[in-house]
Order: C-alpha cells, then structure tokens, then sequence
C-alpha cells in the first residue's frame, strides 16, 4: 500500500514538474486523436447527413451496417490496417507502419462510424422538422445538407467529443499500426500498458491521471454546450 | 383591379383533386378557383381537410388524381419560388433572428448590404427590433410566428399561404398577425389562410372557402358566407353546432 502511495505521489510529481517525456506522450496522444477525429468528421459528417436526407433501395442496410462499424472491434481494425500498411500490402510503398499517420488512419477507421452514425440520427431527427419548411422555402434535399448540419451543429459537436472520447481511449489498434516505438509512435494508452508490465506504475499513474483528467474535461465540455444550448433554444427537441 | 378575373396573375385553380388513405378519399374538390382581391379563408371543423387542401395548392403534397394551376398553367417550379407558407407550429432555423431572414435573402442571391436593409425593414414590419441577435427559438409564440410570417414575406411571394398561424396564440398575439396579414394582402400578395376561428373569417376573409370532410361545402364572398349559408353543414358550422 505505501509502495502505491509513493508511486502516485512519484505520479503527481511527474506531471507538475513538467516532464518532458511525460508530456511529449500526452501531446503526440492529442496530436493523433484530434487529427483522427477532425478527418473522421470530414468525412463522417457529410456521409452521415446524405444518409439522413436520402432515399434509396437499401438504405436501411446501409444505416444497420454503419450502426455496427460503431462497435468494430480496435485490434481487429489495427489488424486490417497493419495488413494494408505492412511492407508487402497494397499501401505498403507509402511506409507508413509504425508512424503517428498510420495510427491516425486507424483511428479514422474506428472513430468515422461513430460519427457518421450519430450524425445520422441527429440530422434524421431534425430533418423530419424541417422538411415541409424547407420544401416550401424550395430548398431542394441536398441542399438541405449543409443547412440540416449547421442547424445541428450543438448536437454534432457532442458526436465530435464522442469520437475523440473512442479515439484517446483506444489502445489496441493504435500498438499494432504504431508499435509503441519510444519517442516516436508511443501514446498515452500503448505507454501505461507497457509501464503497467514493466512494473513502472509512477508514468502509467500519471498518464493514467490524465487520461481520466481529459475524459472528465470531454464530458464538462459536452454538459456545457447542451446547457448553452438549451438556454439558448438550440437544441433540437 | 388585379386578380379579379381568371387567367390574370396569381389565380389558383384546383381541378378535381382527390387523395385517398387507405381507399378512403379524404379530399375531394371537383373544381375551386382562387381569383378574389381579398384574403380567401378556408374555414371548416378539424379533420376537414382544410391544411391537406392548402398544401396540394401550394406543392408540398402531390394529389392522387388531378392538379393545381397557378395563371392557367400546372403548379411549376416557378410557380413555387414566388408561393410562400406559414405552418401552424413557426418551424425556425436554430439562428437568431436575423439570420432566419438572411436565410431566405440569400437565397434569392441578394447583396450583402441590401440585404441588411432588408432585414431592418422587416423587423419593423413585424415589430421585431431589437430582436435581431436573439435566437429565433427562445422568442415567444406569437414572435416566432411573427418572424415566421416576415421569412415567408422575405420571399416576396405572390401568393402567401397560411396554416392556422394563430392557433395557439392569445388575441393580442392573434391581433398584430392578423394586422401583417392585412397589410400584407393590401401590398398585393394573394393570401390563403385556413382556420376554424369564425371570428378570425368574419375579420379577414373577402371570400370563404367553406371545408366538411374532404370537401368543398361552400365558396363565396365572406359575407354571403358567414350571413346567409347555402349548404346544411355550413350553417351548422357557424351556429356554433358540433359537426361530424
């Protein structure tokens, strides 16, 4: 117990002093994460959006499939995407294994789902109260897209913090693309498995304290912005 | 005097209109023409099919059977572009205030610095200044549906249609519509508006289109309407009688 106790005071210690390595982790952690999800929102947004306004053959499938791409499992798609990477993959002449883009395209592959999926179903929701309105403003369906999602836009952040709450938090794809190499692919979540394992609990401690630390501030942000948005009539119903 | 005779701009015709649910016709209208100066009133008791009527003149629902002519001609797009609605619950953008006029002017690729010309202008119209960066969805109902009124307007329609805008409101609230509503058909613009308020008909309307399950019971000038009834459902209605 008071090897636990000097440990987490070790922890502390780390992350006020300002290490450096500590905090290299953290930002190279941000830096992939929040690239990750501002791609995946590119091109999860848009998708998301045609979906809620579009009618075609098969687009109930299409919705269910993109509903369980939501739940794709990290290893399997760190797996898929070291396939494509790896040295004799189709992707393999652009070397990107084990490098911070090819955590990022991982990344991308989990977190777009999600946000394509969330925003979905937010703009569905305020597409069928826009509708009559819109048609009758002679807004045609495509049109709507971008009016439906800026509209949405409280509700589309929140998909946002969604996303990067999956992406930060997210280890097994991230190792295998990444390969957890020192000072250059080594994350948050990769570094406190490995430090757990060599017994190093002080660095895993404090990148775990601020793991939770920005989890917790993801979660404020998102409590904020329903608040400010209800205050302000921006919510949709 | 515009709009008077048939074929002149701005007259709506419906010519045997009929949509069924369920094998069942829940509006049918041989043949209606919309050609007076004044606000035409759909009046009639729920369920009538007085909103399902205004939306077949307006396009937003295509008719199992028959067709809408706007000056002689099937409803076309450009027909459309110069109709504007007013829905019973105000549907506003999730901006301020301005920004749901800019909305429509824009549209209309209209310059920025006329554009805020414009804005101004129409706030006063509704009574709305001060009131242009507040956000649409926290103002009252009777403003919401004012700034609901000013959008359709920012279009500059010929023809403006109007479901029951003052449902929900209190008189005064229901006043200073009808007050738009008024200045606004004296601009011009051919005002089609449903409600099942007598009163409201007998302050507004210059004819009745007089509605009972799915059909035309009754057209005339409001006067003739409202004093001396010609149909059994009308005369019900207006007395005050329950009608199924």
């Amino acid at each position: 117990m008071q090897n636990f106790a000097s440990e987490f005071n070790i922890a502390l210690s780390l992350i006020f002093r300002g290490d450096a390595e500590l905090w290299a982790i953290v930002l190279l952690s941000l830096r992939v994460s929040i690239f990750a999800v501002l791609i995946s929102a590119l091109i999860g947004m848009p998708v998301g959006a045609a979906l809620a306004v579009a009618r075609f053959p098969g687009r109930r499938v299409v919705i269910i499939l993109m509903n369980a791409l939501m739940g794709l499992p990290p290893v399997v798609v760190g797996l898929l995407v070291y396939l494509m990477l790896s040295r004799s993959g189709p992707l393999g002449v652009l070397e990107l294994l084990y490098t911070p883009t090819a955590m990022i395209i991982a990344q991308v592959v989990l977190v777009t789902p999600i946000i394509a999926a969330l925003t979905r179903q937010v703009v569905e929701t305020l597409a069928e109260e826009y509708s009559e309105q819109l048609r009758s403003l002679g807004v045609s369906r495509l049109a709507s897209v971008p009016v439906l999602l800026w509209d949405a836009r409280l509700a589309l952040v929140t998909a946002l913090l969604a996303g990067f709450g999956r992406a930060i938090a997210e280890v097994g794809a991230v190792i295998i693309v990444g390969g957890n190499i020192n000072h250059v692919t080594r994350v948050m979540t990769t570094t406190i498995a490995l430090e757990t394992s060599k017994g190093n609990l002080a660095l895993a401690l404090a990148l775990g304290a601020i793991l939770v630390g920005i989890a917790v501030a993801v979660n404020a942000l998102v409590s904020a912005l329903t608040l400010r948005a209800e205050r302000e009539g921006l919510r949709h119903a | 005097m515009r709009d008077v005779i048939s074929g002149v701009p701005g007259v709506l015709e419906a010519h045997n209109l009929r949509i069924a649910r369920n094998g069942k016709a829940i509006l049918e209208v041989p043949y209606l023409c919309l050609n007076g100066p004044g606000p035409t009133l759909i009046l009639g008791p729920n369920g009538a099919g007085k909103s399902l009527l205004l939306r077949c003149l307006h396009g937003l629902i295509s008719p199992d059977q028959g067709e809408v002519c706007q000056d002689g001609q099937p409803l076309s797009t450009g027909h459309k572009a110069r109709q504007a609605m007013v829905f019973q619950s105000p549907v506003l953008l999730r901006r301020s205030v301005a920004a749901n006029l800019d909305f429509v002017l824009r549209r209309q690729s209209i310059p920025r610095a006329q554009r805020k010309w414009r804005i101004a202008e129409l706030l006063a119209e509704g009574g709305l200044e001060g009131k242009a960066r507040q956000a649409a969805r926290s103002l009252s109902g009777g403003e919401a549906q004012r700034l609901a009124i000013l959008r359709a307007l920012a279009l500059d329609p010929g023809t403006l249609f109007l479901d029951e805008p003052t449902s929900a409101l209190d008189p005064s609230a229901t006043q200073k519509i009808e007050q738009m509503v008024l200045r606004a058909s004296e601009r011009g613009v051919r005002i089609v508006m449903v409600t099942h308020d007598i009163g409201q008909a007998r302050r507004l309307a210059a004819d009745i289109v007089m509605m009972q399950t799915g059909h035309v019971v009754e057209h005339g000038l409001a006067r003739q309407v409202l004093d001396a009834p010609q149909s059994a459902d009308s005369r019900r209605y207006l007395a005050g009688g329950l009608v199924t």
